[in-house]
């Protein structure tokens, strides 16, 4: 063997095994992809985690090109974004990728974690996955908050005013809280420079943290399916589940038309509609940052209105921080509020069914009355959907065990 | 010294230089977060850039609010006519706080039925106590309302009198902050300090 080896003048294995004989590649490639194996029966609610990696890399990459001309100082930074717009080139087309991509990447975030709550992804084994998801999800809220400032703009300044101002309902360290948080007695330079640390390196850096852990979680339990069935529990001579197909190239094959008719989407309102009627840009935060005058009409981006509703729904400064902030953490408890052994909606009784429906409906509601103004009626249907949205969580403990399941087949359908 | 003495392990000098090296490490690690945290903090450019600020009020006529900005915060200061003043008592039961109890709100010597060093001027910051938008003025007298004139917040819905003072049933928990101020002058206030000379 060495004889000939000597002779060829090159080592068995090539390339690939040099590189393998020092870092694990074939072998972390066959883990994650190639001997991966996720249920055969995916349905398109199976694009969302997909379409969330491809977002991210959208707006780190946009992000980058961004930070290259914007200048985070109060007094320049509104004219920097407008320089963007108007003289880089192609600037235009950057900055609203990042500000579709913010808004896209909370449709797709939703939507994942709607598919989560329909087939029960959220049970065990996979309850680490579904928490190290929901702390994605605040940081996502934290960095979108944090970016929203940056342009300077009449709501940027006003919605962080409002939203910073909400830690000053803490009782006794409130206000040092808030001063602490601004940097100043006010929101200014200096608040915006930290909070452009804050978006550009700090939550972008522990996003991607938390979606390699989420991931690593999610290829060491195995992708639960749309029956929510073990596929591991019926394996073939080989070891292999059944059910199941190799991640690549089977579900990647498919993923690339869910990623190709996103784009098509997404593109479609970069180009037609980035501000989307003033709900993905609001017309206000077209002037400038004036601390002498609130707009009229003051409302978050619409992915934060739901919960804005449940805060303003209750008249007092305390409570409604209280329950907002519950309203954001309730959700981590679902694998155990949730005391069904049926994971998948296609086996439960007609409870969770319309327990489901009605959540949805207050959700959406609840976006909807975050956008409109504090007053009479829509204060009223506000606290309406909030009650209700918090009796989806409350009562889940009890719906979940009275329900009656049908019988939940042994291989997937 | 022999093959036993060598494996053997004394595990209470292994503890104690555990816990001791645990200890000293958590200690380190708590003085290091100190200068970090408190770069964090308003620096001394931020503080001095909140030096007291003039209003001149020889111009002001009575029913007029002048907007100025202390500490980048924006302040009122309204000259209230006799009208505004004799309005203050007409709503006082649907106040939540009439007689200004909350001490962080004002100064001691705004703890009076005008909130006010001179009951004409009312200097007041105009920042809700809610979540900090800026109410608007609103002192037009509508009795169909049930609006005797005062401020409205235009983010919640807030409503405040003609002292600043919060009404019953919105979502501020107090009145409006009044800032720290002096007359320096009959007709010049100094805004962010009440102390030193005259």
């Amino acid at each position: 063997m060495a004889r000939i080896e000597a002779e060829v003048g090159k080592p068995q294995g090539g390339f690939m095994k040099w590189i393998d004989d020092r870092f694990p590649f074939t072998k972390t490639m066959k883990q994650h992809a190639t001997e991966y194996y996720a249920s055969k029966n995916f349905n398109w609610w199976y694009i969302f985690g997909v379409l969330a990696t491809v977002v991210l890399v959208i707006q780190l990459v946009t992000g980058i090109f961004l930070t290259m001309n914007y200048k985070p100082s109060a007094a320049d930074a509104f004219a920097s974004v407008e320089y963007i717009m108007r003289d880089v080139e192609w600037g235009w087309l950057i900055r609203y990728m990042h500000s579709t991509g913010a808004s896209f990447f909370f449709v797709v975030v939703y939507l994942h974690m709607f598919r989560a709550m329909l087939y029960g992804s959220y049970k065990k084994p996979r309850e680490l996955i579904w928490i190290i998801g929901m702390l994605i999800f605040f940081v996502l809220m934290a960095e979108g908050f944090a970016g929203y400032l940056l342009p300077w703009g009449q709501m940027s300044y006003w919605g962080a005013q409002v939203i910073i101002s909400l830690f000053g309902a803490i009782p006794g360290i409130g206000d040092a809280l808030v001063e602490f948080i601004r940097g100043d007695y006010s929101i200014s330079d200096i608040t915006l420079n930290r909070f452009f640390a804050l978006h550009v390196i700090v939550l972008p850096l522990l996003l991607i943290g938390l979606v390699f852990v989420h991931i690593v979680a999610l290829h060491h339990v195995g992708s639960n399916n749309p029956d929510g069935i073990e596929i591991k529990e019926h394996k073939g001579p080989d070891g292999i589940p059944l059910d199941g197909v190799p991640f690549h190239p089977h579900h990647t094959s498919k993923d690339l038309i869910g990623i190709i008719v996103f784009l098509m989407i997404f593109f479609g309102v970069v180009f037609f509609a980035p501000e989307m009627g003033g709900l993905f840009l609001e017309h206000a935060n077209f002037e400038p940052a004036n601390m002498t005058a609130t707009p009229e009409h003051i409302a978050p981006v619409w992915y934060y209105t739901p919960y804005y509703a449940i805060l303003r729904a209750v008249p007092s400064k305390l409570w409604g921080f209280v329950l907002f902030a519950i309203a954001v953490v309730l959700p981590l408890f679902l694998p155990w509020l949730d005391r069904c052994r049926v994971r998948s909606i296609r086996y439960r009784g007609w409870m969770y069914k319309t327990a489901l429906t009605i959540f949805v409906i207050s959700f959406i509601a609840l976006g909807w009355l975050g956008l409109q103004p504090a007053e009479g009626i829509y204060v009223r249907a506000a606290q309406f959907f909030s009650v209700l949205y918090f009796l989806f969580f409350i009562l889940m403990p009890y719906y979940t065990t009275i329900d009656k399941t049908k019988p939940v087949p042994d291989r997937v359908t | 010294m022999n093959e036993d003495d060598v494996d053997r392990i004394d595990r209470n000098r292994r503890h104690f230089l555990s816990v001791a090296a645990g200890v000293t490490g958590a200690f380190g690690l708590g003085a290091l977060a100190v200068p970090f945290l408190s770069s964090l903090k308003p620096s001394a450019r931020a503080q001095a850039l909140g030096a007291p600020v003039e209003v001149p009020l020889s111009s002001m006529q009575p029913g007029e609010m002048v907007r100025v900005l202390w500490r980048g915060k924006l302040v009122f200061v309204l000259r209230r006519d006799e009208s505004m003043l004799g309005r203050l008592q007409d709503s006082v039961a649907e106040l939540r706080d009439p007689d200004s109890q909350v001490a962080e709100q004002q100064p001691d010597y705004a703890v009076n039925d005008t909130r006010s060093v001179r009951p004409e001027y009312l200097v007041v910051e105009g920042s809700c106590t809610h979540l900090g938008c800026a109410p608007l003025e609103d002192f037009e007298v509508r009795p169909a309302e049930g609006w005797n004139g005062g401020f409205f917040c235009p983010c919640h819905g807030s409503k405040f009198d003609l002292a600043g003072r919060v009404y019953k049933g919105v979502p501020a928990p107090t009145n409006l902050r009044i800032p720290p101020h002096r007359f320096v002058r009959d007709d010049l206030i100094l805004i962010g300090q009440d102390t030193g000379a005259a």
